[in-house]
């Protein structure tokens, strides 16, 4: 290689990893300064209080105890029925569609699904759940959340599966077990991080939407734990009294923010460790 | 003895002298496509009971393609097809309406690469049984116990059972696969290139595994490795761009090959 060649390249290389290092920068310090204001502003809001009372009017000193529930009680329904619809669509493309057109269009489907704004699915299950039935549910709330979670969980566990070594089927199949029994006792097992993983992502998707749950599960002064009615949720509460021109209000939506971030990091914390474990074994 | 000529067709194949009684796998004419391609072509092969036949040949030649149709493994592929005939026990196994899981429980398989399950090395070794037998506790210990011995394993994992099937060694794993597989007591096992991925130490000790697994039953081993067809096989087919060059007793076709693209292949001339 001529001189001037290699002069050029090294420059082009310098120039690029400078290019590299401010952009990752400035991602960097957005990101810092979200968690600052997150921090500064939320850890002076929290207190017993918010994990202990139901939110209040202003003045009132209440908390967010209920906003709390609804939100655990909604996620977790979410969470199961996504698990439920995701783990068993994922299996599907991943060891039985295949390359069929069936297939295909399951997969395209779910690529729109996993792009679709959350306020639109918040919509869709307004006239699918909330308008028949004539009133805002907890239920409602659940189901928006799922709708969310499933495109995401169908995809990381269709490509989890996938990553299985072929083999591993093989052998599986080649002792005379049905392909079903393969699936469940070998495949999942063998992909159990890997499908643990997407699924707390899919929970810290779903953690912090606001949109769905404005339109499907809406707010409730009170501790309800009846999904049939409406059920107050952080995302909600944090919308409404962040934008409330009261002090004690936006120093409990401070706090909520905090607890949600606070939530998603502790379970992107442990993906990270699940993820580190399957590596290791 | 009874002897027959087989494997004869339009090709070079030399003429093996086998029992026809002792046969237990025959292959007949046949063909295997992948899609469009014919992977085999016309391909008749007897595999004797209790001997083990090495398949021989360069890569792509069809020999784990012949191997892949002995327990339709293919059938887990759409666009995979064998036609033809092979019959096991007298039966053809190619026939529509063929019990696919109980096929595999009869004709096991080891693969190139150590294919451990993610649990223990009971529940490894146990798998294949549970799904054909209710075993009492002490009855799948014995029988446990009974295949990791056959697959020279027992001495070294009886005091780690509960330990992952997974934290053995490379040997190790494959040996697991090997107790794996007869732990169901098929009849015929089939060996998809064993020690491709093993140490020397670990290949000689599964080629002796598979020398005393002879005893009781009928192995189809796939190997790149001459020295070890000849170690450890009986008759030896040597295959060549879909077809079945030659068949017959191992010494022969190392000795005396009967045609020269055998002997080229053999004495290292290609492949």
């Amino acid at each position: 290689m001529s001189a001037g060649k290699l002069v050029r390249r090294r420059a082009g290389d310098a120039v690029f990893k400078v290019f590299c290092i401010l952009v990752t920068a400035v991602a960097l310090v957005a990101l810092a300064a979200i968690l600052w204001s997150l921090l500064s502003q939320g850890l002076g809001g929290l207190n017993l209080d918010v994990f202990t009372k139901r939110t209040m009017s202003t003045g009132s000193h209440g908390g967010l105890a209920n906003a709390i529930a609804g939100s655990i009680m909604m996620c977790a329904l979410a969470m199961a029925l996504a698990l439920t619809i995701g783990v068993l669509a994922g299996t599907w493309l991943a060891e039985y569609g295949g390359r069929s057109p069936y297939a295909s269009v399951v997969r395209f489907l779910n690529d729109v699904l996993l792009s679709a704004p959350s306020i639109l699915v918040g919509l869709f299950v307004y006239e699918l759940l909330v308008r028949p039935f004539h009133g805002f549910s907890g239920l409602a709330g659940a189901v928006a959340l799922a709708l969310l979670a499933v495109p995401l969980i169908t995809r990381t566990t269709e490509d989890v599966l996938q990553l299985q070594a072929s083999t591993l089927r093989e052998a599986g199949v080649a002792l005379g077990a049905p392909l079903s029994y393969v699936i469940h006792q070998i495949l999942w097992r063998s992909a159990r991080s890997g499908l643990l993983t997407g699924a707390l992502l899919a929970f810290a998707r779903i953690s912090g939407e606001t949109a769905p749950l404005l339109f499907t599960a809406l707010n409730n002064q009170f501790f309800n734990f009846d999904l049939r009615h409406p059920t107050a949720n952080l995302p909600v509460v944090i919308f409404n009294f962040a934008l409330s021109p009261y002090d004690d209000w936006r120093r409990l939506a401070w706090a909520g923010a905090l607890l949600i971030a606070g939530a998603v990091l502790a379970v992107t914390i442990v993906a990270r460790i699940v993820a580190q474990e399957q590596k290791r074994s | 003895m009874n002897t027959l000529n087989v494997a004869v067709d339009e090709f070079e194949t030399s003429i093996a002298d086998v029992d026809r009684a002792e046969v237990r796998v025959d292959v007949r004419n046949l063909d295997f496509f992948y899609g469009k391609v014919r992977a085999l072509k016309g391909v008749s092969i007897p595999f004797v009971r209790n001997k083990a036949t090495a398949l021989i040949g360069p890569s792509g030649c069809g020999k784990s393609t012949l191997l892949r149709t002995l327990n339709r493994m293919y059938a887990l592929y759409p666009g995979q097809r064998a036609e033809g005939e092979i019959l096991l026990d007298g039966e053809n196994i190619l026939a529509p309406g063929v019990d696919l899981a109980q096929l595999r429980a009869k004709v096991g398989m080891v693969f190139q690469k150590p294919t451990p399950f993610p649990m223990s090395v009971y529940d490894n070794v146990a798998f294949g049984v549970r799904l054909y037998e209710n075993l009492s506790k002490a009855d799948m210990d014995a029988r446990v116990e009974e295949a990791l011995t056959r697959a020279a394993l027992w001495n070294e994992v009886k005091d780690n059972l509960k330990g992952p099937g997974l934290g053995l060694s490379g040997g190790q794993q494959q040996r697991l696969c090997v107790a794996r597989g007869v732990a169901v007591r098929p009849e015929v096992l089939l060996l998809d290139e064993p020690t491709s991925a093993l140490d020397p130490i670990s290949s000689a000790k599964l080629e002796e595994t598979v020398t005393q697994l002879k005893a009781d039953y009928t192995i189809v081993i796939v190997t790149h490795n001459l020295g070890q067809a000849a170690r450890v096989s009986d008759y030896t087919g040597f295959m060549y761009l879909g077809e079945l060059v030659e068949f017959g007793a191992t010494d022969e076709v190392f000795t005396r090959p009967a045609t020269r693209r055998t002997s080229d292949y053999i004495t290292g001339r290609f492949g």
